[in-house]
């Protein structure tokens, strides 16, 4: 027998590409990905790698991915077609973790089709292609971050708009957390160790010693909990929800 | 084949099923009759696994709604009401989904959805995304999705609302072939449908049962009709 998150995971993705969400996705983040790395100061820079590049992703992703998980679960309940779902055979886990990964899996093939910079390094000079695969990793493991905490929001309103802002706020969170200029506000009121706690939180931080080559443990240990408690606490909602009402 | 126990809802002060408790057995088709808002939708979802009862509990072919979800959600085929259905799909990937979640692949899925399509007359409307369907066909979509793995409990919930009478004619054909073979429960707000389709029914006011027993008694109770039998048992207690 199938396992039924494959064939939620199946049904998803094919909805992706049915209605021009995928086509349009596709077409804003590649076009962004390639204008602004191209646009910076690139060529001048007279460096094979793909810094900036990867430099770039925390902040494209902070509004692209939140678009493509907001409709995760806000759609279901909006449409009704959860309740359909929910009354075959098919556990709230399994449907959770099918469509996380469909929409991971799409994020994936976003990041595959960047491929013509890396050719372009390639041709341009000999940079480090371990470096380049690490950052695409780790750029990847960013996309999961913010797609757990949009599939998260997605699931607590039936609104998508609603959960596209949400989503865009805590994830944002995440990101400017080891910005100089909040640490500077924060530290007014925290201890130095809690702040060090806050700093720790940042998708940025986690990604600065992956983007540079470096596959850390603790980078790879924080990625994985922050992933996995997001989703947790989607199919937690869920469940919840559908016992109370 | 169906055992309502004692079932009990309370969505903040509202008590919207307040000790509800019936059996359906095998070939018995169950008429669901209330006014709006009088819980019968909620025993239904509460049946199907959709939301937890705050009391009592059902059990379906042998499993337990509160132990055994799964279970009762394989043997059931459930129909929500205003059949929500994902409108980006053509029908018979739809129905292929439907198919998958339930374990039937390969040949098997193709000769499920061939045996469905055939009982809801669907064979037009197969590469046809749900969204562009007419609302009769939208129906009949939604009861090909109860059918898929020939599961021995059917709930529908208003499986006539919005269509007309050929197509309602269509529906009620539909569910009376399958009767013997099965244990139904039919929702619905016409009257005429109790004679039409269900050999039992239960009428249902507040939460409560107001009334359990076949068309033919609650007509025979309301002096020859069955609309004034309904508004003495609703509205008589208002």
């Amino acid at each position: 027998m199938m396992n039924t998150a494959l064939v939620v995971m199946k049904r998803e993705l094919r909805g992706y590409f049915t209605t021009p969400l995928a086509y349009v996705f596709l077409f804003v983040f590649l076009f962004f990905a390639n204008f602004m790395t191209f646009r910076s100061p690139f060529f001048e820079a007279r460096q094979a790698d793909l810094r900036v590049f990867f430099d770039l992703l925390p902040v494209l992703f902070l509004f692209l991915v939140p678009a493509i998980g907001m409709k995760l679960w806000a759609e279901e309940r909006k449409s009704g077609t959860i309740e359909v779902l929910f009354s075959l055979p098919v556990t709230v886990g399994r449907a959770v973790m099918g469509k996380f990964i469909a929409a991971w899996l799409f994020i994936a093939v976003a990041l595959l089709l960047t491929f013509p910079m890396v050719i372009t390094v390639n041709y341009l000079g000999s940079p480090d292609n371990w470096v380049i695969a690490a950052g695409y990793i780790g750029g990847l493991l960013l996309a999961g971050c913010y797609l757990a905490v949009s599939m998260f929001c997605s699931s607590i309103t039936a609104n998508p708009v609603v959960s596209f802002i949400l989503s865009v706020v805590i994830c944002s969170l995440f990101v400017f957390a080891d910005y100089p200029s909040v640490l500077l506000v924060l530290e007014s009121f925290l201890s130095a160790a809690m702040l060090e706690a806050v700093e720790n939180l940042s998708f940025v931080l986690h990604f600065e010693s992956l983007r540079r080559g470096v596959i850390e443990f603790r980078d790879m240990a924080f990625y994985v909990l922050f992933i996995t408690g997001w989703v947790l606490a989607t199919a937690v909602w869920i469940n919840g929800r559908r016992e109370a009402g | 084949m169906i055992e309502v126990t004692n079932l009990k809802k309370v969505f903040g002060p509202i008590r919207a099923v307040d000790g509800v408790s019936f059996t359906v057995n095998q070939g018995d088709v169950l008429g669901f009759i209330g006014p709006n808002g009088a819980g019968k939708t909620t025993t239904m979802r509460m049946i199907a696994c959709l939301t937890r009862p705050n009391e009592g509990t059902a059990r379906i072919n042998g499993h337990d709604i509160l132990k055994d979800s799964l279970g009762v959600r394989k043997s059931i085929g459930y129909l929500p009401e205003n059949t929500p259905l994902y409108g980006e799909m053509t029908t018979i990937s739809f129905l292929g989904f439907v198919c998958e979640i339930r374990g039937l692949v390969g040949a098997e899925k193709v000769r499920e959805i061939e045996r469905v399509v055939q009982v809801c007359s669907l064979s037009e409307v197969l590469y046809q995304t749900i969204e562009t369907l007419s609302k009769g066909y939208r129906k009949r979509v939604g009861l090909a999705l109860t059918l898929i793995g020939d599961p021995p409990v059917l709930i529908l919930d208003d499986p006539t609302a919005g269509l007309d009478p050929n197509q309602k004619r269509d529906v009620r054909r539909l569910i009376n072939n399958m009767a013997s073979y099965k244990a139904i429960i039919v929702s619905t707000h016409i009257l005429e449908e109790l004679d039409a389709i269900c050999n039992r029914s239960i009428v249902i006011h507040r939460g409560r049962i107001v009334a359990d027993g076949t068309p033919a008694e609650f007509r025979e109770q309301g002096g020859g009709r069955i609309d004034d039998f309904f508004e003495a048992v609703t509205r008589g207690r208002e």
